[in-house]
């Protein structure tokens, strides 16, 4: 990535940065498919991916144990990784620019906060639930989708007057809901047993070790959803950063553009995060890199985060199931070990860049 | 033509306009101008939609709340006082965001000619934000210039809406910026400007509104409105008005009030 922000401009004219864009957007989807290669040819049971493709490609059968380790348990959890990874790093970079803020998050619309309120219930509660209403496994990520989305309506309808949303009312807010989902999740952590504390930590760190076709199911057409709200944004996005007055000016539906982006988010995010459990990171980390690449047009800005927050995810998804395989470290704790310290570099050599 | 009928616009408890009608025809410069707090920028964002008002503005006929925004944004356009970007955009990045309303195309070489216009061509490249204040208010009407580049559209005038464009501009770049105002109305368009500076609004304006207090003092031409009594009178100081050697363009200079104070 760096080279890139290095890299003279490609015979563009100046402050033209479009040829560049479309140059990064090519590296970036031949990089993602490497990593969803080498995430399916990695795993802790030693199946070859290669053999076991030679092998359906002359069309000969390959063992059940492979067929199930590659077809049921590492390709769910690959397309789980690009769909969750594209969904937070494209949500985090539409969060930032509706809050016209770099520091803005996908968290800021309240989904996090109410989707990790939803799964503590779930998980301190839910053995309390009578029986016939036991939804097993799906019980978390159905109470954290729920909480997510109520979260955010509650937000969006505190902020939102006379038709008109106040995104500074939203972040205010936000850190209100936020401090109450988090004193009623302190009440639940408090009540619960041992056996549920190790639970909530392993939520709270996210995995991808869960992933089933039937979660992809499930989650596919809620992301897929939000992240087809894109392209529409774009442009809004783009004139937004002149401020709301000025992108009305330029004919641009704000008030439409803001409930579609919002909500978009919401689904995208509590689909996300309902499944895989509180990854922190990407939808900071990837936008701002972009940025410093390509930068800010929304155009380009979004599908460069949609194939970089998927290698992000794939990729550390991958070491934490090689460090110490055979066991698995949870997710959230790569991203931050791999991204706290680059993106921190990151700051440092671009310091002229953050005063905004 | 451009009218806005009784407008009241009131902002918290106060009612910053009280009762304002003001006509402004397309192929002229029309001026606002008069004291701090006269209410000429709230005027402007009435009639620009940005802020609720009780009235009725119309363009050439229609009611301006009712012409969609799509439609809107190709038939005006308005540059703001000051403004902040949120990114790292580069110049050009900025002035192209100005074809967002479409009529132009997303490629055309028009940013270029529009940044040459307002004299910063070779600034492409540059960065919005290191830029200085009178630059970046001229990127900006570089912008706003490439949003309704022809003043014409198909016979029916485009609109500038310009919010105080000269305020942070040198005396040469104010010439060029006023100038180049001034083109787009005598080729056909419209230009709604809230001035400050009294001598630019008199060499440049066709037709200037006064504004005190919330109300209409006086509107018509320079000759009408650039006189003793009324200046001194919205501005609450004794004015004193001369006119220039070779022409009819009257002026002002601040001396007289400060020899009678």
């Amino acid at each position: 990535m760096t080279s890139l922000v290095d890299s003279p401009q490609m015979q563009a004219p100046a402050g033209d940065r479009q040829a560049r864009a479309r140059g990064v957007l090519a590296l970036l989807a031949a990089l993602l498919a490497v990593i969803s290669v080498t995430s399916l040819a990695t795993g802790a049971s030693g199946t070859s991916l290669w053999q076991a493709l030679f092998a359906l490609a002359r069309g000969e059968a390959i063992s059940l144990r492979d067929h199930v380790i590659l077809f049921d348990i590492r390709l769910p959890r690959l397309t789980m990784g690009l769909l969750v990874g594209a969904a937070l790093a494209v949500s985090g970079a539409v969060m930032q620019g509706l809050f016209r803020n770099p520091l803005a998050d996908p968290g800021l619309v309240g989904v996090g906060a109410g989707a990790g309120l939803g799964a503590i219930c779930a998980i301190v509660l839910g053995a309390a639930l009578p029986a016939g209403l036991w939804l097993g496994t799906g019980l978390v990520p159905l109470a954290a989708f729920i909480g997510g989305w109520v979260t955010t309506l509650m937000l969006y309808h505190v902020s939102t007057k006379g038709g008109r949303t106040s995104v500074a009312v939203m972040l205010l807010a936000g850190i209100a809901l936020g401090a109450l989902a988090g004193a009623l999740s302190g009440v639940l952590v408090y009540m619960a047993d041992d056996q549920q504390l190790r639970d909530l930590t392993f939520w709270g760190l996210g995995s991808l070790a869960g992933a089933t076709w039937g979660k992809v199911l499930l989650a596919a057409p809620l992301i897929a959803a939000g992240l087809a709200t894109a392209p529409f944004l774009a442009h809004a996005l783009n004139g937004l950063a002149l401020g709301e007055a000025a992108a009305k000016h330029l004919g641009i539906p704000v008030q439409r553009m803001k409930s579609i982006a919002i909500l978009s988010v919401a689904s995208a995010v509590g689909a996300s995060v309902a499944m895989t459990g509180a990854i922190g990171f990407v939808g900071i980390v990837v936008p701002h890199l972009l940025r410093l690449a390509i930068g800010p047009d929304h155009r380009f800005l979004l599908p460069a985060a949609g194939l970089l927050g998927a290698s992000l995810l794939v990729g550390a998804d991958i070491i934490s199931r090689v460090i110490v395989a055979p066991a698995e470290l949870p997710i959230g704790i790569i991203t931050a070990m791999i991204g706290g310290p680059f993106f921190l570099w990151i700051l440092l050599r671009n310091r002229s860049m953050l005063d905004l | 033509m451009l009218h806005a009928t009784d407008l009241h616009v009131k902002l918290g408890q106060v009612d910053v306009l009280k009762g304002v009608s003001v006509s402004a025809r397309a192929t002229e410069l029309t001026a606002i101008v008069g004291p701090n707090g006269s209410g000429k920028t709230t005027l402007l964002r009435a009639i620009t939609q940005e802020i609720p008002y009780q009235g009725r503005v119309t363009m050439g006929g229609e009611d301006i709340a009712k012409i969609p925004p799509a439609d809107l944004a190709n038939l005006r356009a308005v540059l703001p006082q000051a403004s902040r970007i949120a990114f790292p955009f580069t110049v050009l990045e900025i002035v192209r965001l100005g074809l967002l309303a479409g009529r132009y195309g997303a490629q055309s070489s028009l940013p270029k000619q529009a940044l040459a216009r307002v004299g910063l061509q070779g600034f492409e490249g540059r960065y919005y934000q290191d830029l200085s204040g009178g630059e970046q208010q001229r990127v900006q009407l570089a912008r706003v210039l490439a949003q309704v580049w022809e003043p014409l559209d198909q016979g029916r005038p485009r609109w500038l809406f310009l919010d105080e464009p000269v305020s942070s501009l040198d005396i040469g770049h104010q010439l060029k910026v006023m100038q180049t105002a001034k083109d787009f109305a005598t080729a056909g368009g419209g230009v709604l400007a809230v001035m400050h500076d009294l001598n630019l609004t008199a060499m440049y304006a066709d037709r200037i509104v006064l504004m005190a207090d919330g109300q209409i003092l006086a509107q018509g031409s320079p000759q009408d409105v650039i006189c003793d009594d009324t200046l001194s009178d919205a501005y609450r100081c004794a004015l004193k008005v001369n006119l220039a050697p070779e022409g009819k363009a009257p002026f002002v200079l601040p001396h007289h009030a400060r020899r009678v104070a």
